[in-house]
């Protein structure tokens, strides 16, 4: 046979690399998807299953507060209110937020648009700890610092929503602050150079442009934020005092979904009201990351420029 | 002549490095001035000197006298952002902010602390009218500025430093990123633009410089090697540097 047909119909040692490298790349892929796909049919089938086997009312789910999931109402059915813990959830994830971003934003200026090559690495360090302590470390300054602190200049027992809040504050804070800073970076300078060429301050070019033109990297920033403070558990059960009630107010013992879950699954046997009951909490939290998931997908697409 | 912009013997040093070895050059307060030469001579430097826009590199040394009416620009006591309004700027590439066609014109009027929208609205107005874009974009002002064309974009960035009303515009190679029919747009403006305005323009186009230009410079290697006349310049080079460059031989 010509020795160069024979060449070309034969496959090379490197088209049958190519071919070993896809196949491990895509089995890869499938397992990863796999493992998704199995957690979430799991969750969900425990977590619907208090509806069906255990005939609870998902209106009481979402709309009562009588958290005892062992206990018949009136009505028969299981007491599975958990609107305390969904309140409870979202004030801690919302008040964080909502002291975290200020600061992440003004840190992110500095240290894209103020600081010098050193500040600018010092604090990429200091962010990049604070991602690193555990969250049982937080817990404990937390109990030992936060509650105490709340106590004192707040009133109440010290335990409670504006406690979590601010343990969390401290932990969503480097979250928010490094994706902003990516955003900005990401914001071309081009703009910056046409904002100061036509009269503009440094202020008013980092105000009126670069922070515009980064506003849904910003806002995929908090999203992601949130997406943190509200699937935290440990950091937050050990300062919020975990009372499944509904909370009166801001320094009150309360509780969020995933306090109570940490709390109460080693307490529960597999397959009783009580452990399904759980499951329909965690099924929440899967589909609230689900929904700041796709939340961050749609503010990508929309804010493209 | 009492020259509007006049500079004498600028230096400029980006660290050990001189960019520019004694400019000495001045422009009346209307006209085109074509500025042209090889890439690194120095002419989209100097040209940034003008507006004091060499200032945000680190590491710039520049000594000399530049003066905009009257007024030397590198004293202790200008202002650079009050300098800026007066001395506009368009950049190679189009640079429109991502904001609506309207902000972006307005946006050096809002800077200043304009408010009155009349005043505002009519400014836009004939900022576009100016810069030949009116037609092409007035039925739409809250569109994105970003979804025009390049040609479009180039303009919108002409009206908003027509907008502020400043005194001098400065152009680097506005039409290089274009296609001909936007860049021959873009030059039957600036056509209409010299009466009240001085524009210095650097150009990598030579048919360019010679169509639309009153005078023309050349620079090479940091140093200005000739000025006067584009007629003159084009026709009977004084410098052989010059007519090598313009015939083709080097750059």
């Amino acid at each position: 046979m010509d020795p160069i047909k024979k060449k070309i119909q034969n496959k090379s040692k490197e088209t049958r690399q190519e071919l070993i490298g896809k196949i491990l790349s895509y089995s890869s892929i499938l397992l990863i998807v796999l493992v998704v796909l199995s957690i979430f049919i799991f969750v969900a089938s425990k977590g619907i299953a208090t509806f069906t086997q255990n005939n609870a009312s998902l209106k009481d789910f979402f709309f009562s507060t009588d958290w005892s999931p062992t206990a018949v109402g009136k009505d028969g059915r299981p007491l599975v209110g958990a609107l305390p813990m969904i309140t409870g959830s979202f004030g801690v994830t919302l008040l964080a937020v909502l002291f975290a971003t200020p600061f992440a934003i003004g840190t992110a200026l500095y240290m894209t648009e103020i600081a010098s090559k050193k500040g600018r690495n010092f604090l990429q360090i200091v962010t990049e700890l604070l991602v690193g302590i555990p969250s049982v470390v937080y817990g404990f300054i937390g109990l030992n610092v936060v509650v105490p602190f709340v106590r004192e200049h707040f009133g109440g027992s010290g335990y409670g929503i504006l406690s979590g809040a601010f343990v969390l504050f401290v932990m969503v804070l480097p979250t928010v602050t490094s994706l902003t800073v990516d955003s900005l970076r990401a914001v071309p300078s081009h703009y910056k150079s046409a904002s100061l060429a036509l009269g503009a301050t440094e202020w008013q070019t980092i105000y009126k442009v670069t922070l515009r033109a980064a506003l849904p990297g910003i806002l995929t920033a908090v999203i992601f934020g949130m997406a943190r403070a509200f699937g935290e558990a440990l950091a937050v059960q050990m300062v919020i005092g975990n009372a499944t009630l509904m909370p009166k107010g801001l320094l009150s013992a309360s509780s969020t979904l995933t306090s109570v879950l940490t709390m109460g699954i080693g307490n529960t046997v597999m397959g009783t009201v009580g452990n399904n009951a759980l499951w329909s909490l965690a099924l929440v939290l899967l589909v609230m990351s689900l929904v700041f998931n796709l939340l961050v997908k749609w503010i990508g697409r929309k804010g493209r420029f | 002549m009492g020259d509007y912009i006049s500079t004498r013997n600028v230096h400029l040093y980006y660290g050990e490095n001189e960019a520019l070895k004694g400019i000495d050059l001045g422009f009346p307060d209307n006209g085109i001035h074509a500025l042209i030469g090889p890439s690194g001579c120095g002419k989209s430097t100097y040209l940034r000197c003008l507006n004091r826009m060499n200032d945000l590199i680190p590491d710039v040394k520049i000594t000399g006298n530049i003066e905009i009416g009257g007024s030397n620009i590198y004293s202790p006591k200008t202002d650079t952002v009050e300098l800026r309004r007066q001395v506009g700027m368009v950049f190679q590439q189009p640079n429109p902010f991502p904001f609506s066609i309207y902000d972006n014109v307005s946006y050096g009027l809002k800077l200043s602390g304009k408010k009155d929208k009349e005043f505002i609205d009519e400014r836009v107005e004939t900022s576009l009218k100016q810069a030949a874009v009116w037609d092409e974009v007035k039925d739409d002002l809250s569109k994105s500025a970003l979804s025009l064309s390049g040609g479009q974009q180039q303009r919108i960035c002409i009206a908003r430093v027509l907008a502020v009303k400043p005194s001098v515009i400065l152009l680097d190679e506005p039409t290089s990123a274009l296609d001909p029919v936007s860049s021959n747009l873009i030059e039957e403006m600036l056509l209409t633009l010299r009466e009240k305005y001085a524009c210095v323009m650097v150009t990598h186009n030579l048919q360019q410089a010679s169509r639309i230009s009153d005078t023309t410079s050349f620079f090479l290697t940091g140093q200005l090697i000739e000025t006067g006349r584009t007629k003159d310049i084009f026709v009977e080079p004084q410098q052989k540097e010059t007519d090598d460059y313009l015939s083709g031989r080097f750059g």
